[in-house]
């Protein structure tokens, strides 16, 4: 890790179980730099989802599912008790696989995390969702259409949307859960493009399986394997100089 | 080379045949729905030349006389259903969201035990109503309103009454429509999509906030859908209403007051139908028809409505 | 743009609590309903089984005072009236379901049909049973259980269209495709898949639509009214049914034995229809179990 770099998020020995008891994450440990794109990649089923999923604790919406270990956000454990869920998943925001602008207008998907996390004036919050619009890159295609549904939107535009959105509740950190899986080629640039402009403002962590994404936009990539952290470094050495066999072999295209 | 020609055409032909007596069952279904009009609509006819459209606001029944109004049981009709819908509605919603959400065995059972309320036949509600739930609202709950809660000196809701009437007849219904609003809802929760939910708590919505946010206007045409079910039960039943109603026929003075419905008015009076009055009784028939096919059609036309209006795909 | 001010924060601490209040009215209004149906049950039970006999089941209804007065003829008048809705209704409404699905897909006149079945499953019973007190009673020159199972049958039509066609919807399209493609006509096609993928669905939906009539009430008291006698004139006079005689009992009768009567014949009527549903219930899982 550089100088100049802090610590966002660091993982301790993180174990997580779905319903069952079948464990998913194994002895996870991983340091996030703050302001930084941080790739995690691995053959699918290999728990870089799942671990992702622990960083805003969205996983206990579902009965049986739990978290071993320590995940520190800027030092504080997110796993403790007296963590208040609201504010943690306002300062980590989610965007997932397939897009889920909600069931309202462009404008509202975008004012509704304000309205929920903040009094402010109508004209205020008509010039944050303009900025966080603009912050995802899609205020010049949707400027005219703010009173449409949401839904209308392409795939593409409906991702940067979710982005917007995410933006709008004033997170520190995005978590991205294969954000491109769901759109075409040209959209999966342009949301690309997006992201690396995202990475002065925020944490960014992004789930892939897209290896040529991983390279073209992280500083660090985490490779997963069978839901344990195999390798974790710059995203220049994980590429051309991996000191594991296994992470060679995915990243070669050996198998997953 | 024959044999498979013959099947052929034996096939094609029994092929028609049985499209043929599909489409024609088919047909049954407007076929009816225009026979019921038509004939509650002739059937009408002589009440309607006796007392013109100053029928449907007509407040005397008068047997003697032989003049009749329809006013007092369409008001009857729409103050029952609205209040079972007043009080049914939240309820209905509550328990939806809480059903879906809890621990699989006691959610499994508590909803199947939901499903059965809405299998118990109506005429057991009404029995259970006048022997058991009129003789309660009288000596418990109308006290407790008026004595102890003082809604006696809010305007039209009553102070005192023998346990029949409005109130009574509106609690009934509103537990008879509860399950069938509650499963609907129930479903509409269930087919909201996981992602759709997780994005919300992703936000950082509480419970409430994504249910009443998010996935109802997500369900918006669902959750209507449901609600309108529970309206139309709600406006046609009979038996349930008829046992506590008091049937008398007046435009309802306050919630404890007795008065009539539609269908009420309907069961009570065929026996001795003949002349002008069997015909005012096709001719309340015919309201309370138009009145429920009035529900359904705005119903799908709001739905339709709704539905481009999110921009569904 | 710069970040929103600390103080412009919202409070978690009233957003959490209206969550909380929300969770608590929701388990209030569960207790409420199931509560309400217990104590109907429990009510139909404590006052109905003490009545119940052997006689009780066997002997008909007689007029207030005679000796061993029971329930048998509103029994069997409830089966008949039943039964003959059943063999009425039924068939015409799997074949109107079947053309929905297998011809009336996204064409004007199946939209039609959907939409009036979809109105006619509105339409309050009481309706059905005023046309058939027009169109049957009053040219026959009376009252008949015939007269009944046809307005029962008249409910039953539209419910069990729509659940064939449900059903048949459910099933995928490459089993109907590879039907056809093996030469099966349409025919042969609608009614192999019925016989193969749907007929747990459509058991189902026959059984509720059954479960459904076999209490109601209303269109019975138009059409087959009510006698002490067995159902011997099913087809020709007023025909014994249950849900009359619990209406009769109840609210035109002043006797404790009368009301204890009806009470009775609540608890019989309501066995039947739970045990309907219940077990249309377990079919249902049946057929739906290890998706």
């Amino acid at each position: 890790m550089d100088a100049d770099e802090t610590i966002k998020i660091s993982v301790r020995n993180l174990n997580f179980y779905y319903a069952g008891g079948h464990q998913a994450l194994f002895g996870n440990s991983i340091d996030i730099p703050a302001h930084r794109i941080t790739a995690v990649i691995g053959p699918s089923g290999c728990g870089k989802s799942t671990h992702l999923r622990v960083y805003n604790r969205i996983f206990e919406l579902y009965r049986g599912q739990r978290a071993e270990g320590e995940v520190r956000i800027d030092g504080k454990n997110i796993l403790d008790r007296d963590v208040d869920v609201l504010e943690l998943r306002r300062k980590v925001g989610m965007i997932f696989q397939k897009p889920t602008p909600f069931p309202m207008s462009v404008f509202d998907n975008v004012a509704y995390p304000m309205r929920l996390h903040f009094k402010l004036s109508k004209s205020e919050i008509a010039d944050r969702v303009e900025y966080a619009l603009r912050g995802a890159s899609l205020w010049d295609e949707v400027k005219d259409k703010l009173k449409k549904s949401g839904l209308a939107l392409s795939g593409g535009q409906q991702q940067r949307l979710c982005i917007a959105r995410a933006i709008a509740a004033e997170p520190e950190i995005l978590l991205m859960d294969e954000p491109t899986s769901a759109v075409d080629p040209v959209a999966t640039l342009k949301i690309e493009d997006l992201v690396l402009q995202l990475r002065d403002k925020f944490t960014v962590v992004i789930v892939t399986h897209n290896m040529q994404q991983a390279s073209r936009i992280s500083d660090y990539t985490a490779f997963f394997y069978k839901g344990e952290i195999v390798e974790f470094d710059k995203t220049e050495t994980i590429f051309t100089n991996p000191s594991h066999k296994k992470t060679e072999e995915y990243i070669t295209g050996r198998f997953g | 080379m024959n044999d498979s020609g013959k099947t052929l055409i034996s096939s094609a032909c029994t092929d028609r045949v049985f499209r043929i007596a599909a489409a024609g069952s088919a047909l049954l279904a407007p076929l009816l729905l225009a026979a019921l009009l038509i004939q509650l609509g002739v059937g009408s006819a002589p009440a309607w030349r006796e007392f013109g459209p100053g029928f449907l606001i007509g407040t005397e029944w008068d047997p003697v006389r032989n003049v009749y109004g329809a006013l007092p049981a369409i008001v009857g009709t729409l103050l029952t259903t609205a209040l079972a819908l007043l009080f049914a509605i939240p309820p209905a919603f509550v328990t939806a969201l809480w059903l879906v959400d809890a621990p699989p065995g006691i959610g499994e059972i508590l909803s199947q035990a939901l499903d059965l309320l809405a299998a118990i036949p109506s005429v057991i509600y009404g029995m259970w109503g006048l022997f058991v739930l009129v003789p309660v609202m009288q000596d418990h709950v109308q006290p407790f309103l008026s004595d102890t809660l003082l809604f006696g000196k809010i305007p039209f809701f009553g102070e005192y009454g023998n346990g029949f009437g409005f109130l009574t007849a509106s609690l009934i219904l509103a537990l008879m429509i509860l399950p069938y609003i509650s499963a609907v809802m129930r479903n509409v929760f269930r087919m909201t999509p996981a992602v759709l939910r997780e994005s919300a708590f992703g936000v950082g919505c509480t419970r409430w906030e994504t249910a009443k946010d998010i996935v109802m206007r997500y369900g918006i045409r669902g959750l209507l859908g449901g609600i309108f079910i529970g309206l139309g039960r709600a406006l046609g039943e009979t038996m349930a209403v008829l046992f506590v109603i008091g049937n008398v026929v007046a435009l309802p003075e306050d919630l404890y007051a007795s008065g009539t419905t539609i269908a009420a008015t309907l069961a009570n009076n065929f026996a001795e139908a003949d002349g002008v009055l069997r015909a005012v009784l096709f001719a309340l028939g015919l309201i309370l028809l138009l009145l429920a096919l009035g529900v359904q059609m705005i119903a799908q036309y709001y739905l339709a409505l709704t539905g481009a209006g999110r921009g569904e795909r | 743009m710069t970040t929103i001010p600390l103080n412009k924060r919202r409070g978690l601490f009233r957003r959490k609590l209206v969550d909380r209040i929300v969770g608590v009215l929701s388990v209030a209004a569960l207790v409420l309903a199931i509560g309400g149906m217990a104590w109907i049950l429990w009510t139909v039970f404590a006052r109905g089984a003490s009545v119940l006999s052997w006689e009780f089941f066997v002997n008909p209804s007689k007029p207030y005072g005679a000796l061993n007065a029971g329930i048998g003829n509103a029994l069997l008048g409830t089966v008949a009236i039943t039964l003959g809705a059943a063999a009425m209704g039924i068939p015409p409404a799997i074949l109107a379901g079947i053309y929905l699905a297998e011809f009336g897909k996204g064409t004007k006149l199946g939209n039609a049909i959907r939409f009036a079945a979809n109105v006619m499953m509105g339409m309050p019973s009481v309706v059905a049973g005023l046309f058939v007190y027009a169109v049957l009673v009053i040219p026959m020159g009376g009252f008949s259980g015939f007269a009944g199972s046809v307005a029962l049958a008249f409910l039953m039509f539209p419910v069990v269209l729509r659940t064939t066609e449900d059903m048949l919807l459910m099933v995928p399209d490459s089993l109907r495709e590879s039907a056809l493609a093996l030469g099966c006509s349409r025919a042969r096609t609608a009614l192999r898949i019925i016989c193969r993928s749907a007929r747990g669905g459509l058991v189902t939906g026959i059984l509720l639509a059954i479960a459904r009539v076999s209490g109601e009430t209303a269109p019975l008291l138009f059409t087959a009214l009510w006698s002490d006698a067995w159902p011997k004139n099913y087809f020709t006079g007023p025909t014994a049914n249950l849900p009359v005689l619990i209406t009769e009992y109840a609210t035109n009768s002043p006797f404790e034995e009368q009301h204890a009567a009806g009470w009775g014949a609540s608890l019989v009527v309501t066995l039947l229809v739970l045990a309907l549903n219940i077990s249309c219930r377990i079919i249902f899982k049946e057929k739906h179990h290890g998706r």
